[in-house]
């Protein structure tokens, strides 16, 4: 027992000693949450757009304010021709080109009808589309305002209420993912990369001839990793409360337990690609491609998995993170218990021994 | 000079007999491109909602066909139970709830106006805004059918605005091209930057540094050497993806490939830069990964590639002006998309020619201080 | 190519300090053109130190030093040209082939195309290496990697060849023809200058010098150094001056 954790000493040793790799370790997600908390948002702000007013009346002057007043848009300028939309597409200036046509107010007045031009600079696509929907509802809201003076009967009311995240933040979505995403970069990821370096640098074959038996190797190597990626989930999720008040609606033991059995699950995919890796290099990058890539894309982190094609969907089941994630949405954002998420979990579980169990038994291969 | 040719011999020889190499630059950046685009789809479909209709009434169901014919819509249940529809929505099985009351109908009548609700799983913000718009439309589109049709109330008493919108370069909204492109930059910025690094401190591992100083061999023509590959490399990867793109996506290439190139000879500068001073910062090939994938991840995310760059708050737009991805990101979007001209461009261009003079030249000062 | 009498090397009181602590105090010593120069000395002492500024791989703190004619401070690139070197590690690259590794250091010389083949293929028939020339140094023995190795480095017929502690873990047989290879060498009139703490290896040599603590404690040839110091061996004459 004594030197196992000899051993396992020796390991947090090596990886207290490797400054900045600790620094990356801890800052991570820190710098994750951040990014996507503020930065990866698939919310619009500040689209620039500009402005082509043919009637230059009262009408279509309040309407261009309403706009800018939103607080989604700024002005990117006064177009006079047409062939200025181009100009300001192809210079990346303005987004959006509003055009509100000549003889706006009088139209209004005398058919009851009159129109705006809403041209978008569609090569991004989901940014146009939003800049259009909102576009689209800061005018007809205006519209509405100044025909309120004929106070509609017959009015259907709408009431919508948010379940989950009453206040609409972004940044619900991307917790639940980053946790799933640096666990696994984490575990996997370095636990596949130190063991391959023993191999590479010939100590492993020390480490063999000692009395220390390969399981306790294993233990040993991947001990640190688990309290580094416990104390990065805890961080993860007390950075998202405190700085972004993402809650923990349920229980937070029963959190904690499943972030246990996935990074259990990550850290056997870590062995698994080492027994398979002869060199750090090949480790790192079997880790990066075969476990990040489709962890971000095919898990539901940011894409929805709904949208996808049926392969792809298919695809996504038999990936850990994808029923990790659905987990810990359930358990933080709606409060679930066991009853809700236990088909999941037993999928988890089920994951996790078959990878301890793979891992294992490549491992003892080869050694043979 | 000849010096140089003998060099750049070696390192072509050792990196294609990497054996990491080839799947690298063939293999992911296909899987990559295939994946990517199929899965990275943020538009709306689908919406599944289910209808607690406790009025069964002509107005209700009327009301309920309005969702049922819109193509954004799925009805996946109708039930008179609250709590059915809730659970529904805890489990994942529906999106939206809509909720209608069993005096819907009367309270029309009499009161001349009635409530409904939506309750809306909000978890996905963007999402659970863009439901609530659409279901929005499509109640104000009914409210204004039953004044007409059934109260008689024509609703042009008040002014109608027609709104037209038009989607330029991309008028199919195809999702697709425009996250081709975030890929092709991943792509040309990995190569630049990681494998570069990498090779670099390998050879410093293997400890032949020391018999390359004792040669005549000059500090300049060894780094150039080390660069040099993988700037061809990178290029090429390119003029790959943009093929792949072609013929599997049918990519737009409507600006100057040409151009294109040329910018991407200056951001692959860049990017060896970077990774050449990387290099010269770690002593191990595990510490150089991280710190290199570290710095990868941060320039990518906030380069735009999911989302638009302009939307993020003003630091992190400081914050891109040194990150070199945010600039090709955008360049190379509006020259394939838009057509694009130098003149569009030339801000970012020479902008980019200074930052790869600057870290060239901080990389290599401190390359020759560590050997 | 020599200085005035002849001297491929000439070193006048160098001095190497880093920080407080002196690597070579105040060395003194001249190698002559076409001599087996032994460097010894226990490990620490400071040989590694020294040879490393006569290569141009490090400047030294102070001193006078002249390599094949040209000056240490001013004229390293000229000096580099001039020599050949072949340290502990190989230093081939693993991932090339024989005949690749030939190529490459032949070409970084500036070996001519037409040199560069017939020399390669006259030197893979003298080490026996023709059948091999494709394959990678990583799956050929240690020995024949080392014979390589020097071979290699003086495939360019270098003035000086540095060679730093080259027989390490081979047997005694194959140290032994290596050192015969470095015999020839000399025959063509390369200098060679090898640092060793295999006493034995001393006895190949011209002349020996032997580093304690920083300093050339003996210069000599084998022969004199062991009538000097009464020993009937090397060995003998090294541990008697290192309890000194």
């Amino acid at each position: 027992m004594n030197r196992f954790f000899g051993f396992v000493k020796k390991e947090f040793q090596h990886i207290f000693r490797d400054k900045r790799t600790l620094l990356i370790l801890f800052g991570l997600p820190i710098v994750m949450i951040v990014l996507f908390g503020y930065v990866v948002t698939t919310e619009i702000s500040d689209v620039e757009v500009g402005i082509w007013d043919r009637s230059m009346d009262q009408t279509s002057i309040q309407a261009t304010q309403k706009i800018f007043s939103s607080g989604y848009f700024v002005p990117a300028g006064y177009l006079e021709r047409e062939e200025e939309i181009g100009e300001l597409f192809h210079s990346g200036n303005a987004k959006v080109v509003v055009v509100f046509e000549a003889g706006f107010e009088k139209n209004l007045k005398r058919d009851n009808r009159a129109s705006i031009r809403l041209i978008t600079d569609a090569s991004d696509a989901n940014s146009a589309q939003l800049a259009q929907t909102y576009l689209q509802g800061v005018l007809m809201s205006y519209f509405q305002s100044i025909n309120q003076d004929v106070r509609l009967p017959w009015t259907v009311n709408v009431e919508s209420r948010m379940y989950y995240n009453e206040e609409l933040k972004g940044v619900y979505m991307f917790v639940p993912g980053l946790m799933a995403l640096i666990l696994m970069l984490i575990s996997a990821l370095m636990t596949s990369v130190t063991i391959t370096r023993e191999k590479e640098f010939g100590t492993m074959e020390l480490l063999l001839a000692s009395p220390l038996k390969p399981r306790e190797i294993i233990l040993g190597k991947v001990t640190p990793y688990v309290f580094l990626s416990f104390v990065n989930a805890l961080t993860i999720i007390l950075l998202g409360f405190l700085v972004f008040k993402v809650p923990v609606v349920g229980s937070i033991w029963l959190l904690l337990l499943v972030c246990m059995l996935y990074i259990t699950l990550a850290l056997s995919l870590g062995v698994l690609i080492s027994t398979s890796a002869k060199t750090q290099q090949v480790a790192m990058f079997m880790s990066l491609l075969g476990l990040m890539l489709p962890t971000i894309l095919l898990s539901g982190f940011i894409f929805p998995i709904d949208n996808m094609p049926r392969i792809l969907q298919w695809l996504t089941h038999i990936m850990p993170p994808r029923w990790f994630i659905v987990i810990v949405k359930n358990i933080m954002l709606k409060g679930t218990g066991l009853a809700h998420i236990w088909k999941e979990s037993l999928i988890l579980l089920g994951m996790t021994l078959f990878f301890i169990l793979a891992a294992v038994k490549r491992f003892n291969i080869r050694l043979k | 000079m000849r010096i140089l040719l003998t060099l750049l011999t070696k390192e072509f020889k050792q990196i294609f007999r990497n054996k990491v190499m080839i799947p690298i630059i063939f293999v992911v950046p296909v899987v990559q491109m295939i994946l990517l685009t199929y899965a990275a789809s943020l538009e709306m479909k689908g919406i599944q909602m289910v209808v607690v209709d406790q009025d069964l009434s002509q107005a209700s169901r009327l009301l309920v066909s309005g969702f049922s014919g819109s193509p954004f819509f799925d009805l996946v249940h109708s039930t008179t139970s609250y709590p059915e529809a809730e659970s529904m929505l805890t489990s994942d099985r529906a999106d939206v709830i809509l909720h209608i009351q069993n005096d819907f109908e009367k309270r029309l009548y009499v009161e001349q106006q009635t409530d409904l609700q939506f309750i809306i799983n909000a978890i996905n913000a963007t999402e659970a805004g863009l439901i609530n718009a659409y279901s929005t439309q499509i109640v104000q589109e009914y409210n204004s059918q039953i004044r007409a049709e059934w109260f008689g109330l024509n609703d042009s008493g008040g002014m109608k605005l027609e709104i037209k919108p038009s989607y330029w370069y991309n008028p199919l909204l195809d999702y697709k091209i425009y996250m081709f492109t975030g890929i092709l930059v991943i792509l040309v910025t990995l190569i630049g930057m990681i494998l570069t690094a990498l090779n670099l401190v390998r050879e410093k591992e293997m400890g032949t540094t020391e018999q390359i100083n004792v040669t005549p061999i000059r500090k300049y023509q060894f780094i150039v050497a080390k660069l040099l590959p993988f700037w061809i490399i990178a290029l090429f990867e390119l003029a790959f993806g943009l093929l792949v793109g072609k013929l599997l996506y049918d990519l737009p290439m409507v600006g100057s490939l040409g151009l294109l190139f040329l910018f991407t000879c200056v951001y692959i500068l860049v990017v060896l830069g970077i990774g050449l001073f990387l290099s010269t910062i770690s002593n191990t090939q595990q510490q150089l990964m991280f710190v290199v994938f570290f710095f990868m991840l941060t320039f990518i995310l906030m380069s735009g590639v999911f989302t638009p760059a302009e939307s993020m708050p003003n630091w992190a737009q400081k914050i891109n002006l040194v990150n070199p991805a945010a600039y090709f990101m955008r360049v190379i979007r509006m020259i394939l998309l838009k057509g694009s001209e130098f003149r569009d461009i030339s801000r970012e261009f020479f902008s980019l020619l200074v930052y790869a003079i600057l870290i060239l030249s901080l990389a290599v000062t401190n390359y020759r201080k560590t050997t | 190519m020599t200085g005035a009498n002849g001297h491929i090397i000439e070193v006048k009181d160098l001095v190497k300090k880093f920080g407080s602590f002196v690597a070579n105090d105040r060395l003194t010593f001249h190698v002559e053109k076409g001599e087996i120069f032994g460097f010894l000395g226990a490990n620490g002492a400071g040989k590694t130190t020294a040879m490393r500024i006569l290569c141009g791989l490090s400047y030294p703190s102070s001193g006078d030093i002249m390599v094949a004619g040209h000056d240490v401070y001013n004229e390293r690139e000229k000096i580099k040209r001039k020599i050949g070197y072949m340290s502990q590690k190989f230093s081939l690259y693993d991932d090339l082939s024989v005949s690749e590794n030939i190529r490459l250091y032949a070409g970084i010389y500036g070996l001519g195309r037409k040199q560069i083949a017939s020399r390669e293929d006259q030197l893979l028939e003298r080490l026996g290496l023709t059948n091999i020339r494709k394959r990678l140094i990583r799956e050929i023995p240690l020995g024949w990697k080392q014979k390589l190795a020097f071979s290699v480095a003086i495939f360019h017929k270098p003035a000086i060849v540095f060679l730093d502690e080259p027989t390490g873990g081979v047997d005694p047989i194959t140290r032994r023809q290596f050192w015969e290879m470095i015999h020839d060498a000399t025959l063509e009139g390369i200098t060679v200058f090898v640092t060793t703490h295999y006493m034995d290896e001393a006895e190949y040599c011209d002349r020996v010098s032997i580093m304690v603590e920083g300093r050339i404690e003996a210069l000599d040839t084998p022969a004199g150094l062991k009538q000097s110091y009464e020993s009937k061996n090397m060995n003998e004459v090294f541990l008697k001056l290192a309890r000194t």
